[in-house]
């Protein structure tokens, strides 16, 4: 918490590390600072990184031998590789690129399914209490409020992904981790989950990758741009997109290559 | 080239043609056999009834479904705790790793030994065993068909169930491990219960094999025509009773045993199917 205050950072990467072959680096020493409540994009060409890099973040690298994280990654001011795993990810919540219901569990289970899957009880006040609230913070509440015995599969494709969103929050995390989380959606699906995250912003610390560049342009306050592993350029989304630092930022979203 | 196209399409539903005709064939033969049988006892006492006497020529099935129902179901109840151990290592903890591939090239070449080798270890091998323990007198048995029946379905229930596990959607996983779960609450409550029905259909499928296995539980059930009391007990099965008295049948009894193929036929015929059918769903 003291971490916290001084820096004014809730996640700091220093020389961060990917590799999946010794000696090849995937997300090669990257150093980012990321302020609280905000959205910060990570933009860059197919196998940059950058959705290596998020991965990182929530130590989800680990479930695959021969993936090694190097560097230090503090979550307010604590390396995560200190930490237990499980504890990690349940501060960093993740949504991914397809929408991953669990198609076993009914909607209001899937909210739950973090509480359950920690093995934490509730009594039925308190999930009742955790449906609404996570279901309401990602404007789903109206559509499903007399479903939520339905299986969530059920759903439309833009409903699932908000629906896993407010999985992933229903754990109150400190920071939410999106893996281009509309490539898989319908252009109103998609801005409806843009007009979340705008929402979400008051409350959490979103990163989101993303090969949308007017999807970065709309949604961010600040933007990596990442090209070969490298962290090429970072700054306030409104800089890169005006007169980026960097040719290769440029030229990326300039559309000569990418 | 049209003229080879045609040709290859007739042979080719010509031997198509035939399988359907040998099947009806067998139960045209089977049905057309029992008959004596059916028309002397009725099928519903037929399958009631408890007597097998030779002398008075009055036949009954019921001890013989009885012991098949029985060595089956208790197979299968062997057989899950180490067929799915071992789906689960090769399915989802070792997969693809170079352990788990031996483990099911083990378990492949179990399913490859033939029935009589599994009899003949049950007999000379686990039966002083059981006797030993002092789990029966003789060994022979409803418990020893069992255990041995379990051991030749285990291949069959576990490299099917693994598939279906390994069949689990990674991103599935990823997002229970992204909520903070360990790798036994993913399986818990995310694998196990996503290939659910895929492994229940993979028991099934096994359990269709237990029931018409023939030589093993043959050569290890005792071959009495008495419903089994308890598992220490002999019995036969309708596959062993089928094995057992064929050669020296004629009239009335073997027709009385035709029935009993016939029975067994519709049988496996119908859990097969329904395995067949549960896996069709999962797949969708």
């Amino acid at each position: 918490m003291e971490n916290t205050i001084n820096t004014g950072y809730i996640l700091e990467l220093k020389e961060v590390s990917v590799s999946y072959t010794p000696g090849k680096y995937a997300v090669d020493k990257v150093n980012a600072r990321i302020a609280p409540n905000t959205v910060t994009a990570i933009m860059g060409p197919s196998g940059c990184g950058k959705s290596t890099l998020l991965h990182a973040i929530n130590r989800l690298h680990e479930l695959y031998p021969g993936i090694s994280t190097t560097g230090e990654i503090l979550l307010k001011g604590e390396n995560i590789f200190r930490m237990n795993p499980m504890k990690v990810r349940r501060l960093a919540g993740m949504v991914f690129q397809r929408p991953n219901p669990f198609p076993t569990m009914s909607i209001s289970g899937n909210v739950l399914a973090g509480y359950k899957l920690n093995n934490i009880s509730l009594n039925k006040k308190e999930k009742g209490l955790i449906v609404e609230r996570s279901l309401r913070s990602v404007n789903l509440w109206d559509e499903v409020k007399d479903v939520l015995n339905k299986k969530g599969t059920f759903l439309s494709g833009g409903q699932q992904q908000r629906l896993c969103i407010a999985r992933a929050l229903a754990l109150k995390p400190e920071l939410l981790l999106m893996d281009e989380p509309t490539s898989a959606l319908d252009p109103i699906s998609t801005s409806r989950i843009e007009d979340l995250i705008l929402e979400l912003k008051k409350e959490y610390t979103i990163i989101i990758v993303t090969h949308n560049m007017s999807q970065a342009a709309r949604i961010s306050d600040n933007a990596m741009f990442m090209y070969l592993g490298k962290l090429v350029e970072y700054g306030t989304t409104r800089q890169m997109f005006t007169k980026p630092e960097n040719k290769r930022t440029e030229d990326y979203l300039t559309g000569s290559f990418g | 080239m049209a003229k080879m196209d045609k040709l290859l399409r007739g042979i080719l539903l010509t031997a198509a043609c035939f399988i359907i005709v040998l099947t009806a064939g067998i139960v045209y033969g089977l049905v057309s056999q029992s008959w004596d049988a059916f028309a002397s006892f009725g099928f519903f006492r037929f399958i009631a009834s408890t007597e097998w006497d030779s002398r008075n020529d009055i036949y009954g099935a019921l001890p013989f479904i009885a012991g098949t129902v029985m060595t089956a179901v208790l197979a299968i109840l062997f057989c899950i705790p180490f067929s799915l151990s071992v789906s689960l290592f090769n399915g989802e903890y070792f997969r693809n790793k170079k352990l788990s591939l031996f483990v099911s090239s083990v378990v492949d070449l179990l399913a490859g030994v033939p029935s009589i080798v599994f009899g003949l270890w049950g007999f000379y091998t686990l039966r002083p065993v059981l006797v030993d323990l002092g789990l029966s007198q003789q060994g022979f048995g409803v418990l020893l068909a069992s255990i041995v029946l379990a051991v030749m379905i285990i291949p069959y229930a576990s490299s099917l169930s693994a598939e279906f596990i390994a069949m689990v959607p990674n991103d599935l996983k990823e997002g229970a491990y992204s909520l903070g779960a360990t790798n036994l609450e993913v399986i818990q409550r995310v694998s196990l219960p996503v290939a659910g029905s895929g492994i229940f259909a993979s028991y099934i499928l096994a359990f269709g094999r237990a029931l018409g296995e023939t030589m093993a539980v043959t050569m290890l059930i005792g071959n009495t025509n008495n419903i089994p009391r308890n598992l220490a007990d002999t019995g036969n099965t309708m596959a062993s009773i089928i094995a057992n008295q064929f050669g020296e049948a004629g009239g009335l009894k073997l027709s009385a045993l035709m029935v009993i193929g016939l029975l067994l036929f519709f049988i496996t015929a119908s859990v097969n199917f329904i395995a067949k059918y549960i896996m069709k769903l999962v797949n969708r």
